[in-house]
């Protein structure tokens, strides 16, 4: 089989975090009974005429800026025609010939690899109402109910460059892509929630191929995991198509999360001819450098200068510090438990390791998490002065995410204080060295290793609780 | 020049039914106007930025403040059917 190089670029959505809709002031709020957030504007009333919320322009600079595009002062907007029963207008209200952004990047790192991937452009539109269908698939239904309460809640749409090359660099783009939308707070980016969408344009060539493959577009993925999946499937569909002497056909495919299948979409509305034209009903959007220069210098601390910061101020590793800025939410928790505690690379290692592990198990988010700042850093405080050692930390934590009790509350209860009186540590010392006359004797004879056996026995006289820098330092001048 | 087929296809994209004997007719029409507005093509708009809008304003905004808008019976009235609080369509799918 011949060999083939994949080519990805992704269509994100992002709704952005307004109170009210773009161009009305009915609310955006999430999960609200179906049709109550509408009004004559978004239900598409004759007559009804559209104004623009200034915050949807604000929002879309500030993404455009952390996203590295240049700002265009000249802004229309422009209907985008089409019959589909989302929008009750018959045409949604989008940015076709100047968008708001052009020209950004977003730099990722893929097996320590560094790459830039480009964006094309960022344009401000309105969502689409929500279908729900009669039957348990689009395909299968007679019928769909219409809830236009999403209908005109403000979106910024960001097409990337078909830069990326693997399933990988695409989940990259789209993780960093997602927090830098979080760190600057336009977006609260719940992928389950639809808040953040993403369509994937995909398609192979062979391997030293000049021109692009044809193209597929796939939608409905709602996840990282169905991304990945879903680019993992289409790029081995495509191959076989084209293996057994047929063409890719460019066309919408919807992605089956169930299944595990992109599936050809049919819409009615099959010509993609949108005969975009001038909104008439809008008047343009100038955007003059006092305003850029104001949003420019109000921009939170972004991942890239987060990491930066977090291996400056704290020795942390590149990588640890990557990954706990990729969460605003870790890199916030973070910040709040080195506050208080005395190693920062033990708040980074509990969060990465213990942590991040409960998390996924229990399928929760950093923000959900049960422990607070202070008391992990309390925890990582009791193993460093040696109250603790990292075996007993361990059986600590287990407790501490039963409730939200203090590590030091905790270590009293459960009488897990380490031992450090000399006394008590003694008294195991001459046990172990009393019931172990052989590896007294090998220790004597040159051999190392024996010690290690000696501490481990005292260990388990002590419960695991005497300090172990303790026993070593004994144990050492005993057998001297 | 718009030929038959290209009412057709326009009649299609909006959801109209032209009958076959008038098609004849509505192609004339399509022609007599794009012929209309072709003495527009002529103008020499060398150095003319495009319109955006006719008014000479910029910068119309709303401030960020949720309202209510109409209540879900009043949403409603205007549905040809109605489900589950939501207005009931036809199926969308081929």
């Amino acid at each position: 089989m011949a060999k083939y190089i994949t080519v990805i670029g992704l269509e994100v959505h992002a709704e952005l975090k307004t109170k009210s809709k773009a161009f009305c002031s009915c609310s955006t709020e999430f999960g609200a009974t179906p049709n109550t957030h509408v009004c004559p504007v978004c239900l598409g009333m004759p007559g009804a005429l559209p104004v623009l919320n200034k915050q949807v322009v604000e929002f879309a600079i500030r993404a455009g800026l952390a996203l590295n595009c240049e700002i265009q002062k000249f802004n229309k907007f422009d209907r985008k025609n089409y019959f589909y029963p989302d929008l009750a207008k018959n045409y949604q209200i989008s940015q076709w010939e100047e968008p708001i952004c052009l020209k950004g990047h977003i730099d990722i790192n893929v097996n320590g690899e560094e790459k830039r991937i480009g964006i094309t452009r960022i344009h401000m539109e309105e969502d689409a109402g929500k279908l729900v269908h009669s039957g348990a698939t689009i395909s299968t239904s007679d019928s769909s109910a219409v809830d236009y309460n999403r209908a005109g809640v403000p979106l910024i749409e960001i097409v990337s460059e078909p830069d990326m090359r693997s399933a990988e660099e695409a989940r990259a783009y789209m993780e960093n892509l997602k927090a830098i939308l979080e760190y600057t707070d336009v977006c609260d980016c719940k992928m389950q929630e639809g808040s953040l969408r993403c369509d994937a344009n995909i398609s192979i060539m062979p391997e030293g191929a000049k021109e692009f493959g044809t193209r597929a577009e796939i939608k409905n993925l709602n996840s990282f995991k169905a991304l990945v999946r879903a680019i993992e499937y289409e790029v081995e569909r495509q191959k076989e198509v084209i293996e057994d002497g047929g063409h890719v056909v460019q066309e919408t495919r919807t992605w089956d999360d169930a299944k595990g299948v992109t599936l050809s979409m049919r819409s009615k509305e099959e010509a993609h001819d949108y005969r975009y034209f001038p909104e008439p009903d809008l008047v343009p959007v100038e955007i003059d450098d006092a305003w850029i220069n104001r949003v420019k210098s109000e921009l939170p601390e972004l991942p890239v200068q987060r990491q930066a910061r977090l291996m400056e101020q704290f020795g942390l590793p590149s990588y640890d510090a990557g990954l706990l800025v990729s969460s605003k939410a870790m890199a916030e928790y973070f910040d709040k438990a080195v506050k208080t505690a005395k190693d920062a690379k033990a708040v980074s290692n509990w969060l990465l390791g213990d942590v991040s592990a409960w998390l996924n198990n229990e399928n929760k988010e950093i923000g959900d998490f049960v422990v607070i700042p202070e008391h992990l850093a309390e925890l990582t405080n009791l193993v460093k002065d040696g109250v603790l050692s990292s075996k007993l930390a361990k059986k600590v934590f287990a407790e501490m995410l039963k409730g939200n009790k203090a590590p030091k509350d905790l270590v009293k209860e459960l009488g897990l204080e380490q031992v450090s009186d000399t006394g008590a540590i003694e008294k195991f010392v001459d046990e172990a060295l009393a019931e172990n006359p052989q590896s007294v004797a090998d220790y004597k004879a040159g051999k190392d290793k024996a010690i290690g056996f000696l501490v481990g026995q005292i260990m388990k006289k002590s419960k695991g609780k005497a300090n172990p820098g303790m026993v070593q330092q004994l144990l050492k001048q005993k057998l001297q | 020049m718009v030929t038959k087929e290209d009412v057709k296809y326009i009649a299609a994209l909006s959801r109209l039914t032209v009958p076959e004997n008038e098609l004849e007719k509505f192609t004339e029409q399509f022609n007599q106007i794009l012929d209309y507005a072709d003495k527009l093509q002529k103008l020499d708009t060398k150095g003319i930025e495009p319109t955006a809008n006719v008014l000479p304003v910029s910068n119309v905004f709303r401030e960020d403040v949720a309202l209510p808008g109409v209540s879900h019976e009043d949403a409603l009235k205007n549905a040809p059917a109605e489900h589950n609080g939501g207005f009931k369509v036809p199926r969308v799918l081929e």
